[in-house]
């Protein structure tokens, strides 16, 4: 059992207003994972983002940081708390009257470090998120991503043992959003930082998150390994997110569809072609594509199988045979 | 000939009296108008520390100073005046109503400064730790900077036009010379100098006010 460093227990948040945000959520993350949290807008993530820092006070349930319930700490304790916690926006939130090198010594100075210990940290910061040459520029003058990197650096500058980023991708373009997502993923692997990703995007879970929670509606309706969601997604949700971006595909009305995933070892035998040889009767292809799952390859394929009831029964068996995830699907990929 | 020596010597007089009044009545104002205006800010249901009982309070109190019309407020405090000044006419008598007319003016202009800052940016340094002290002096009053100064600004140009009015009751300066030269003795030679004057001091305050606070924003390329 890996060692949690981020524990939520049967979370409710509802608002002045009455709107309930949040419903009974419990999740569970571990030390130095990436954990995704995604949902479509309104379905309660940004609000669980900033439940674990206590941005937002949840109206039950409890935070577990590290073992410190936060309901239970004073003002004060929960300062320090999250000052051991970085957080990156949508919205870059940079102070527009500071230079890059200020905004990055500032949640230092906030903890009273000397000027000059915050500056050397701040450059050795701006050589990780790689804008040396940026020192003294002002916000106004960087590009998006280079205002999310400078974040980044701010978040860090404390030595945090988690940084939680909110849709920190979704005012960016996709390259940007790559480079910013592989700059996540290299903090999380050398300086073992656990990352928490709120996003409603599934590229972005796909691409680097270990394990990820679904949310709808306020409610948790999913939460497994990024791979196990994957392969084998359990609920309409999962499923709705996982075939989001397959826009393309048309809806698939035809009888005895099924949705074939491959892991990276199934590539060894032509599983369809052999198929095909044996039952002597030809599928469809509907949809044939890879994915890159946490740096693993993995295969995703529609076919449509006989008419025949016996033999479409009999082909799911073969592929199941072969320790391939099967699933049958009906209006696969609906928009 | 109007302009004897004598009315050179007045005039001029009058226009260090209005400097005199109006700088001296803006600085106190802001040692009161400014932790007021940051108080409601802060204690604003939108703000860092929302309070409702302080900023119902507070908000009551500047209302009720703020709806008296200067002029009333100006004969109203004369007491208060003679009691602090020593008399009720002079530059140095129209200070205090003059604090008190700005006061809760100020406090308007810096908490609406402060209410433009961006919601964002106060939730990153709450991220980072940061307690209201620091929200206060290191975000807010940095990241308003540009519309404090606009609101000094504003600020300036209206204390200078109150610091004239108080000329009705004898209140010294520019507008004083305006009204018993130009009104009471119908030289209106006099009076239109002392209008240009005025207009010269509120058009230079005006530039140097702009002027500072595009410099100091950082808001913009280049």
């Amino acid at each position: 059992m890996m060692e949690s460093i981020i524990q939520v227990k049967n979370l409710s948040k509802t608002f002045e207003n009455g709107v309930i945000a949040l419903e009974n959520v419990s999740i569970d993350i571990h030390k130095g994972s990436v954990f995704g949290i995604i949902g479509m807008s309104g379905a309660g993530k940004s609000t669980l983002v900033r439940c674990l820092n206590y941005l937002e006070k949840p109206t039950s349930g409890n935070v577990i940081i590290k073992g410190n319930d936060l309901e239970e700490l004073s003002s004060y304790e929960l300062k320090i708390v999250r000052t051991k916690i970085g957080m990156i926006f949508q919205s870059f939130n940079l102070l527009m009257q500071r230079n890059v090198i200020d905004n990055i010594c500032f949640p230092m100075e906030i903890l009273g470090i000397s000027k000059k210990d915050a500056r050397k940290r701040a450059k050795e910061l701006l050589d990780i998120v790689d804008l040396s040459d940026k020192e003294k520029a002002y916000p106004v003058q960087l590009s998006g991503g280079q205002k999310q990197r400078v974040a980044i650096a701010r978040a860090l500058a404390n030595n945090p043992e988690i940084l939680l980023c909110d849709e920190a991708t979704s005012a960016l373009d996709p390259n940007t959003t790559k480079s910013i997502l592989e700059l996540l993923k290299e903090i999380n692997q050398k300086y073992q930082i656990t990352i928490v990703i709120i996003t409603h995007e599934m590229a972005v879970i796909q691409e680097i998150c270990t394990d990820v929670a679904i949310l709808e509606n306020g409610k948790l309706v999913e939460q497994g390994s990024v791979t196990q969601i994957f392969t084998a997604p359990k609920t309409e949700e999962a499923k709705k997110l996982i075939f989001q971006e397959d826009t393309k595909v048309l809806r698939m009305q035809g009888e005895h569809c099924v949705r074939v995933v491959f892991s990276e070892n199934s590539a060894f035998e032509p599983v369809i072609g052999n198929m095909i040889l044996q039952f002597k009767t030809p599928v469809n292809i509907l949809l044939a594509d890879t994915k890159n799952i946490n740096g693993v390859a993995v295969g995703e394929m529609i076919l449509q199988l006989s008419e025949k009831e016996e033999v479409a029964k009999q082909m799911i068996e073969y592929l199941k045979a072969r320790k391939l995830h099967v699933e049958e699907v009906y209006n696969y990929g609906v928009h | 000939m109007v302009f004897t020596d004598t009315v050179i010597k007045m005039i001029i007089q009058g226009f260090y009296d209005t400097l005199y009044m109006t700088v001296v009545s803006t600085l106190l104002a802001y040692i009161v108008g400014l932790p007021l205006g940051i108080a409601l800010a802060i204690t604003d249901k939108k703000g860092i520390k929302p309070n409702a009982v302080i900023y119902k309070f507070l908000d009551l109190v500047t209302n009720i100073i703020r709806s008296i019309p200067f002029l009333i407020l100006l004969i109203l405090v004369i007491p208060l005046t003679k009691l602090l000044v020593g008399k009720s006419y002079g530059s140095s008598a129209t200070i205090v109503p003059l604090f008190i007319a700005a006061a809760p003016f100020i406090a308007r202009l810096i908490e609406s400064s402060l209410q433009e800052v961006d919601k964002g940016v106060i939730e990153a340094a709450q991220s980072m730790g940061a307690g209201t002290f620091s929200i206060v002096w290191k975000v807010l009053m940095v990241e308003a900077r540009t519309s404090l100064i606009v609101g000094m600004t504003i600020a300036l140009g209206t204390i200078l036009g109150y610091s004239a009015m108080a000329g009705v009751v004898g209140g010294g300066g520019l507008g004083d010379i305006a009204i018993r030269y130009g009104f009471y003795r119908y030289q209106p030679e006099i009076m239109i100098v002392t209008i240009v004057i005025l207009v010269a001091l509120v058009q230079a305050l005006q530039g140097i006010g702009m002027m500072l606070s595009r410099k100091l924003d950082r808001r913009k390329l280049n």
